[in-house]
């Protein structure tokens, strides 16, 4: 077994070995990069985990089918209503539980305006990364009115813990559908500022093309997931491919961009957010009457077996693995983040490239560390 | 009329006559010492406030609104702050080194401010090659960066300083050439000389083409050169942390900040004096009339005015 | 494609896969010894190459352990699930890094927790706990009096 201090000694005479992380601004948490360095150009990348590991899986085993949804807020929490959906879609699919249909489209919604907001946090985190600051506030302008609906409906601002098994917590409050349509009318007035001030601005353009460039073939093979497989043309939104609740009646374009590089990436998720635009306007008017939670036991028992259940969370694709022995607490869970595969893709993006690329490579993977470490 | 020419004339008549000639000229030493340090602590307290209230109006914020009527005073309490903060030296650092580098910077930087002029008559030092003396001593603050990354003993600090100064001499080039084209037209490398070929219209308006494209490229390459963003590589905040400056605190950091600012000051001035005609005010060739109305702003008004105004463009 | 026809391809790839009926999505298992053969056919399976491995765990039996890797095949998006039984006392299974190479952390991560050793991981280090760290958290048998709350 290899440590650190042996890793660092095996270099070759005149490398550089920084340490990125775990405090610095760049990687957005607790994430430790050692990168080898020659001269500005990045020889190896080598991340070091578990900063924030709480071993979530290990603590869902002593939690009830109900108690361990909340436990996943904590793992991407910018999407923290996504990763509640997919535990409680793998709860529902083993016991078979039909959801209303009301509840599927409180969902959906839901679903759509964590995106929105996620992406809205990952734009303007991404230009702070580069080197501009303004965006990061013109982005929050936006995702501030998406939190504030959050918190009429499901209490909390950042992890709504609002999914239970067999619907949501709650009915949706009664100004929601009011305070969304103005949301959507804010939302279009303001997103051309978005490509105003960072999409086509030269210098921004120049940092991105060309730079982190990820094949559609390393992209499966390190399976990258999401928008930043997206971007190299990999076919992977799990809301086409497998759709769940009620994506199939919807219409929305799955985005691919060709590139492979971070302005490809870049690219998928702003026009991404215009898709969930599109699926809000579908579903806003259209809210149907009726209970927003199926009727089920208070104690939930899942039948032996193995259950998976994959959503496409705002980073890729979240997949629920369940091994349950017939109690009321799993006897085996297994989340497989997108965070965590995406990561192991940074190496082979930035190696042979400069110190300054790597941010750009980082920002556009849109690492959310708890995610990562679980 | 007020003037500052007169208000120098009457204290140096005054000294030379109160003291013998040497005592008046240590006398006068000393004095433009002090104005020039006050200066410089107020330059810095302003422009630290105007970025910050120009930047909130971007960013739709309010900026600093809690010191002092409207926020006016929250850099001069941001000064008392980095005062009374431990100055801590690393302990792998060079301790010499890493002392003296924030002074080198803070120095070179205020000797730059030699040849500028303020305002009609109201010059530290008329020298006859000031051009080349403001681009010479400007190229020494690399040195004091490159002794700051170097002693700090961190490998950010250290990547930072090699960016800054590969950066500054690269745009060094840049920014002899766009002067030349000034030292060109005027025939002179007086800085004195240069504003005074002005007298009826400024180079900018004057000399067309060759101005306008040797003033673009004296303003990108300043803002290079004074590591403003988006060529702030050398501090590259999300990559490098904070560059050069990374183990600095308290007031050795604020040297470098201070230093930073009085350099956009400085390569503002010198644009001005170039292109604007420093303190000389607007004359339109032969509007006997119109030029004569323009004379009546004092010529320090002008002179700032043009400064500031390059700066807002520099920064936003 | 529907599971009975998937069942009938991956009986004549792998012979020697025993199926199993249970499950969503077409679960089979594999000796240990036979298991890295095996992946590099489905990896290079012309009809639907299985390029995706979306998935790598292990489930600790109390008395043996189960690997389990999900596959999908970007071409025809389907999903199988691979089982392979390990011994509980040499926990050894060949790594397939070099086939999908995001098991290179999805297998360090397992190895990490449970202690299974990969033969031939060209980095085989913990990822999330520190390098001293005895034990390995998620076996059932783990126990950490001070930092584990049982309920």
């Amino acid at each position: 077994m290899k440590t650190m201090v042996e890793e660092i000694g095996k270099t070759v005479e005149g490398d550089l070995i920084i340490n990125v992380g775990p405090q610095h601004p760049a990687t957005h948490g607790v994430l430790h990069l050692v990168i080898t360095l020659n001269g500005e150009t990045i020889k190896n990348v080598e991340p070091h985990l578990g900063y924030i590991h709480r071993s979530i899986e290990k603590m869902c085993e002593s939690l009830s089918y109900r108690q361990f949804i909340y436990s996943t807020s904590r793992m991407d929490y910018l999407s923290a209503h996504i990763n509640n959906h997919a535990c409680s879609m793998v709860v529902e699919k083993a016991l078979q539980i039909e959801v209303p249909a009301r509840a599927q489209v409180i969902r959906v919604l839901m679903d759509e305006l964590t995106r929105i907001a996620s992406h809205e946090l990952w734009w303007g985190a991404m230009a702070m990364d580069l080197g501009a600051f303004t965006p990061f506030f013109h982005a929050f302008r936006e995702r501030e009115t998406i939190n504030d609906i959050m918190e009429e409906t499901c209490g909390a601002r950042l992890t709504m813990n609002y999914n239970v098994p067999g619907g949501v917590m709650a009915d949706l409050h009664p100004n929601f559908v009011t305070r969304v349509k103005n949301f959507l009318k804010l939302y279009k007035l303001k997103i051309h500022e978005y490509d105003e001030l960072v999409t086509g601005n030269i210098i921004f353009q120049n940092r991105m093309k060309g730079v982190g460039f990820l094949s559609a073939e390393d992209a499966i093979s390190y399976g990258v997931t999401g928008p930043a497989a997206r971007g190299s043309g990999v076919s992977c939104d799990v809301r086409k491919h497998f759709p769940y609740e009620i994506y199939e009646q919807l219409q929305f374009d799955e985005i691919l961009e060709t590139a492979g590089d971070s302005f490809a990436r870049y690219m998928v998720r702003l026009r991404e957010m215009n898709e969930s635009i599109k699926i809000i306007e579908q579903l806003i008017d259209m809210i149907p009457e009726g209970d927003f939670q199926a009727k089920t036991k208070a104690v939930l028992k899942l039948p032996k077996g193995e259950f998976f259940q994959s959503v496409e969370t705002a980073r890729g694709e979240l997949g629920v693995y369940i091994v349950s022995e017939g109690g009321t607490t799993p006897y085996r869970i297994k989340f497989r983040s997108p965070g965590f595969s995406n990561l192991s893709a940074l190496n082979h993006m930035a190696t042979g490239e400069k110190l300054g690329d790597l941010i750009a490579s980082m920002g556009t993977l849109d690492l959310v560390i708890p995610d990562i470490d679980r | 009329m007020f003037s500052l020419e007169s208000l120098t004339t009457i204290v140096h008549i005054w000294l030379n006559k109160t003291f013998q000639p040497n005592l008046a000229l240590l006398l006068e030493f000393v004095i433009v010492g002090v104005l020039a340090i006050t200066l410089f602590a107020v330059l810095g307290l302003v422009l630290v406030l105007m970025e910050r209230k120009v930047a909130a109006w971007i960013q739709i914020r309010l900026g600093p609104n809690r010191v002092g009527p409207k926020g006016m005073l929250q850099s001069l309490a941001d000064t008392v702050k980095l005062m009374m903060k431990e100055g801590l030296t690393p302990d792998g650092a060079d301790k010499f080194l890493f002392n003296l580098a924030p002074y080198i910077v803070m120095i070179s930087a205020m000797m730059v401010l030699a040849p500028i002029g303020f305002a009609k008559g109201f010059q530290i030092w008329d020298i006859n090659i000031g051009v080349l003396y403001v681009s010479a001593i400007s190229s020494v603050s690399v040195i004091g960066i490159l002794m700051a990354g170097w002693s700090s003993n961190n490998k950010y600090s250290l990547l930072g300083a090699m960016r800054s100064g590969a950066q500054m001499v690269s745009y060094e080039l840049s920014v002899g050439l766009s002067i030349l084209s000034i030292i060109v037209l005027t025939g002179s490398l007086s800085l004195n000389d240069i504003v005074l070929s002005q007298q009826n219209g400024w180079w900018i308006f004057k000399a067309h083409i060759p101005a306008l494209i040797s003033f673009v490229i004296f303003i990108i390459a300043v803002t290079a050169e004074t590591n403003r963003a988006p060529f702030d590589l050398s501090e590259a905040e999300s990559e490098l942390t904070a560059g050069f400056h990374t183990e600095y605190s308290g007031m050795k950091f604020a040297l470098f900040f201070l230093a930073e600012y009085i350099n956009i000051f400085i390569v503002c001035a010198i644009g001005a004096t170039l292109f604007f005609g420093g303190w000389m005010p607007l004359h339109i060739g032969s509007w006997e009339g119109f030029n004569h109305i323009m004379d009546y702003i004092p010529s320090s008004i002008w002179f700032f005015g043009k400064t500031f105004f390059l700066i807002f463009l520099i920064k936003v | 494609m529907l599971k009975e026809e998937l069942t009938i391809i991956i009986k004549e790839l792998l012979p020697n896969a025993v199926i199993e009926e249970a499950g969503e999505w077409l679960n089979f298992s594999l000796e240990a010894t036979e298991f890295k053969q095996a992946a590099l056919q489905l990896r290079n399976f012309n009809q639907m190459p299985f390029d995706f491995l979306f998935c790598l765990t292990c489930i600790d039996w109390k008395t043996h352990f189960t690997m389990v890797y999900h596959l999908r095949s970007k071409k025809t998006n389907d999903n199988i699930v691979i089982k392979v039984k390990l011994n509980r006392d040499i926990p050894e299974i060949d790594t397939i890094s070099d086939i999908w190479r995001t098991a290179e952390f999805h297998e360090r991560e397992v190895f990490d927790l449970f202690g299974i050793i990969f033969l031939q991981h060209p980095d085989l280090r913990r990822l999330f706990l520190t390098d001293d760290w005895v034990g390995y958290p998620l076996r059932k048998d783990y126990d950490d009096p001070i930092n584990m709350i049982k309920l």
